[in-house]
C-alpha cells in the first residue's frame, strides 16, 4: 500500500454540528487517504458516532466541508447519493440487518438495487461474501433474530461488502465481541483490505484492535481532531485527553499486545 | 482496485478464445467488474459450453477485478456441466492472487435445505399447521384471560400501592379520554345514517313515527356499544400489541422477568383494567351521540321537533335495552384487551412480525367481538330482556 499515490477520499474540514444550540462538533478537521485503515477514539460522548454520522450524510451539519468520494453529501442530489452509497459500505453498530429478510437476501439487497446481475450470479457473490465473512453457508438462510451478535457483526459486514464498496464505515465493530471473535474480526478487515483494497473508517474503543489493523489513528475531543497521526506518534501527543487515554497502563498493555499481533501477522503473511 | 467502474463498450472483447487442437485457450482482458457481470457471465457460461479437453484462461490483459468479476472467473476454474475439469489460469498478476485464493474457498458446500416438503405433502402440512395454529392460539388466549384474573387477584391482596394506578390511568386517558371526539364523531353519523334510512323506507308505510323505536332500539341494543367496541380494536388494541410487541423484540419484557415482575400483572393489566373501564364510558357517550344524530336527521328530513323526538324515545325504549347494550360493553373490552396483549406477546423478532400480528390483533378482536355479540343476542332474547 506503501507505494500507492496519496489521494484523500475523505476530506472534513473546518466542520460544524450542534444538536439545536448545543455544538457537538467545531471546527474540526480530518482526511482519510484511499487503502488506509483509519481508527477514531474519542470518549463517550466526545462525537465519534455524530462524525460517523455527518460523513454519511445522515447528520446535517451547521458549517465547514465535508467531502467523501469528492462529494459533499448535505448538497448532493438524488445521483451523488446514489454514487455514494454505491461506492461506500456502512457496518452500523447493531448491525441493522433489514429483520424480515434472511441473511442471504440482505446481502443481495443493495445488489439488487445497484447491479444488473442474472439471478444465480447475485446469489452465488452473495453465498461469497457470507463465507469471505467467516460465516457458515447454513447461515445464509437465517434471519437476523436467528443470529448471536459476533454473526450479527459479521452479517453486517457481508452486507457492507456487497458491492465491493472503496470505503467501509465501522461502527464500533469489535464491540460486544468476546477475545477470540474480535481478534478474527481484526484478522477479516486486514484481509478485506489487502484483497479488496478498501479504504476503512473505523470508530472504535478497542485499543488492541487500534494496536493491530489501524494504520492511523485519529481522537476526537474538545469537539475537534485532536490527533491524527501514527500509532507510535500518539504516545508523543501532550493533549491531555490523549495523553490520559493512551497513556494509561490499560492502554499501552492493549496496544502492546496489538501490535504484537500485528508483527506476528505479518510473519505468517 | 481502481477506482474505474466504467461499463466496457460493446466493442471491448473481455474474453476471447481460440482453439489449439482439443485444448481452448482463452483470453480475458479489460474490466471484470460488476459494471460488466452480465455481459462476462454470457462469455464464462458459453466458453464453459465450448468441446474441449482443456482450457487456459489467461488473465494477465484484465486491467481491472473485483468480487464479481473474481467469482466468474472462479467459477469458470471449477468443473461443470459436460466437462469434468475446469478452466486453468494463466499469468495471474499478483495483486489479484488474494481476492481469487479468497473466492477459491467459497461456494465449495451446498447449504442444508431448509423448509418442509413441497407439493401436496407441502400443502397438506401447511393445512395442518395452521388447524394446530388454532388450537394454539385457543389456549394462549384461554391463558391470557387466565393469567390476567390471577393478576388481579394477587392485586387484592397486596397494599394499594402495588396497583399501578398510575399505569392505569395513563392507559385510561388514552383510550377513553383521547378516542372521545372520534367516537362521538363516528356514532353520530351512524345514528344520522339508520335515521335517514329509515325516514326514506318508512314513509312509504306512513310509518315515519317509527323511525324514533328503529334509532332507539338499535343504537341502544346494538350499534352503540358495537361500533364503539369496533373503533376501540382498531384504535387501541393495535397500539397495545405494537407497544408490547416492541418491548418484546427490545428484550424489555425479559428485563422485566429477571427482576422478578410479571410482563402480564406489568404491562397487560393497567392496559385491560383501563379498557375494561373504559369502553362503558365511550359506549354511553357514542350511544348519545347516536341518538343525537338521529335526532338531528328527523328534525331536518321528518320535521320531528326535538321535544318530540325525545316523548317518542321514552314511550319506544325501555332501561332494559340501555342495559343490554352496556352489560356487553365491559365484556368486549375484556376480549379486545386480551387479544391484544396476547398477539403483543407473541412477536417474534422481525419487523414483520410485528406487523403480521397487530394486524392479527385487530382481525380477530373485531371477529370476536361481533361474534359475542351474537351470542348476547340469543342470549338476552331467550331470558326476555
Amino acid at each position: 500500500m506503501g507505494a500507492a499515490p496519496r489521494e484523500p477520499v475523505i476530506r472534513v474540514g473546518g466542520l460544524n454540528v450542534a444538536f439545536g444550540e448545543i455544538p457537538v462538533l467545531e471546527n474540526l478537521s480530518l482526511t482519510v487517504e484511499r487503502g488506509e485503515i483509519l481508527g477514531l477514539v474519542g470518549a463517550s460522548g466526545a462525537g465519534k458516532s455524530v462524525l460517523l454520522r455527518t460523513l454519511l450524510g445522515l447528520i446535517p451539519k451547521s458549517g465547514g466541508s465535508v467531502r467523501v468520494l469528492g462529494i459533499d453529501l448535505s448538497h448532493a442530489n438524488a445521483t451523488e447519493r446514489h454514487t455514494v452509497g454505491r461506492r461506500c459500505g456502512t457496518l452500523f453498530q447493531q448491525g441493522a440487518l433489514f429483520s424480515s429478510l434472511s441473511l442471504v437476501d440482505n446481502v443481495q439487497f443493495p445488489m439488487r438495487e445497484y447491479l444488473h446481475l442474472s439471478d444465480r450470479l447475485r446469489r452465488e457473490v452473495a453465498m461469497a461474501k457470507i463465507e469471505m465473512v467467516g460465516l457458515d453457508p447454513n447461515d445464509g438462510e437465517k434471519y437476523p433474530s436467528e443470529l448471536s451478535g459476533g454473526m450479527t457483526k459479521r452479517a453486517g459486514l457481508a452486507r457492507a461488502l456487497a458491492l465491493d464498496p472503496e470505503i467501509v464505515f465501522l461502527d464500533e465493530p469489535t464491540s460486544g465481541l468476546d477475545n477470540i471473535a474480535a481478534e478474527d474480526f481484526d484478522n477479516l478487515i486486514r484481509t478485506l483490505r489487502q484483497t479488496l483494497g478498501l479504504t476503512v473508517f473505523m470508530v472504535t474503543h478497542d485499543l488492541e484492535s487500534v494496536g493491530h489493523i489501524c494504520d492511523r489513528v485519529a481522537a476526537i475531543a474538545d469537539k475537534r481532531i485532536v490527533y491524527a497521526g501514527s500509532l507510535d506518534g500518539v504516545l508523543a501527543s501532550d493533549h491531555p485527553w490523549v495523553k490520559e487515554y493512551f497513556g494509561g497502563p490499560r492502554a499501552r498493555a492493549a496496544l502492546a499486545a496489538g501490535a504484537k499481533r500485528k508483527s506476528t501477522g505479518e510473519m505468517r503473511n | 482496485m481502481a477506482a474505474s467502474t466504467d461499463v466496457a463498450s460493446p466493442s471491448d472483447p473481455l474474453l476471447s478464445w481460440t482453439a489449439e487442437g482439443d485444448a481452448l485457450r482463452a483470453v480475458a482482458s479489460g474490466a471484470w467488474t460488476s459494471a460488466n457481470a452480465d455481459r462476462l457471465e454470457r462469455l464464462t457460461d458459453s466458453l464453459g459450453h465450448q468441446p474441449a479437453a482443456s482450457v487456459t484462461l489467461d488473465i494477465g490483459a484484465v486491467g481491472d477485478l473485483d468480487t464479481f468479476g473474481g467469482w466468474l472467473l472462479e467459477r469458470a476454474l471449477r468443473p461443470s456441466g459436460g466437462r469434468k475439469t475446469g478452466a486453468a489460469l494463466a499469468a495471474v498478476p499478483d495483486r489479484y492472487r488474494d481476492l481469487l485464493a479468497a473466492l477459491d474457498r467459497t461456494n465449495r458446500r451446498a447449504p442444508a435445505p431448509r423448509g418442509g416438503a413441497g407439493g401436496i405433502v407441502g400443502a397438506l402440512a401447511s393445512l395442518g399447521a395452521n388447524v394446530a395454529a388454532i388450537g394454539d392460539y385457543t389456549v394462549a388466549l384461554v391463558a391470557m384471560f387466565g393469567a390476567l384474573a390471577l393478576a388481579q387477584i394477587e392485586r387484592f391482596t397486596k397494599p394499594p400501592q402495588a396497583a399501578r394506578l398510575r399505569a392505569t390511568v395513563h392507559h385510561f386517558e388514552r383510550v377513553t379520554w383521547q378516542a372521545i371526539p372520534i367516537i362521538l364523531l363516528i356514532t353520530f353519523v351512524v345514528g344520522a345514517i339508520i335515521a335517514q334510512q329509515g325516514f326514506f323506507y318508512f314513509r312509504k308505510f306512513g310509518a315515519q313515527d317509527y323511525v324514533v323505536d328503529l334509532v332507539g332500539v338499535l343504537v341502544l341494543r346494538e350499534l352503540g356499544v358495537l361500533i364503539v367496541a369496533i373503533m376501540v380494536a382498531g384504535r387501541s388494541g393495535s397500539a397495545f400489541t405494537a407497544e408490547i410487541g416492541s418491548m418484546k423484540m427490545r428484550e424489555e419484557i425479559d428485563a422485566l422477568r429477571t427482576m422478578g415482575l410479571d410482563p402480564i400483572d406489568v404491562l397487560a393489566l393497567p392496559r385491560v383494567v383501563a379498557l375494561v373501564a373504559g369502553l362503558p364510558i365511550l359506549a354511553f357517550f357514542g350511544s348519545l351521540a347516536a341518538l343525537g344524530g338521529g335526532a338531528v336527521v328527523a328534525a331536518f328530513e321528518g320535521g320531528m321537533s326535538f321535544a318530540t323526538f325525545a316523548t317518542r324515545l321514552q314511550e319506544a325504549v325501555t332501561i332494559s335495552d340501555f342495559e343490554v347494550g352496556m352489560i356487553k360493553a365491559p365484556v368486549m373490552a375484556l376480549i379486545i384487551g386480551a387479544v391484544a396483549c396476547t398477539e403483543g406477546l407473541r412477536v417474534a423478532g422481525s419487523a414483520e412480525s410485528l406487523g403480521v400480528q397487530t394486524t392479527a390483533s385487530v382481525v380477530k378482536s373485531i371477529f370476536l367481538v361481533i361474534v359475542l355479540d351474537g351470542v348476547f343476542a340469543i342470549f338476552f332474547s331467550s331470558i326476555g330482556m
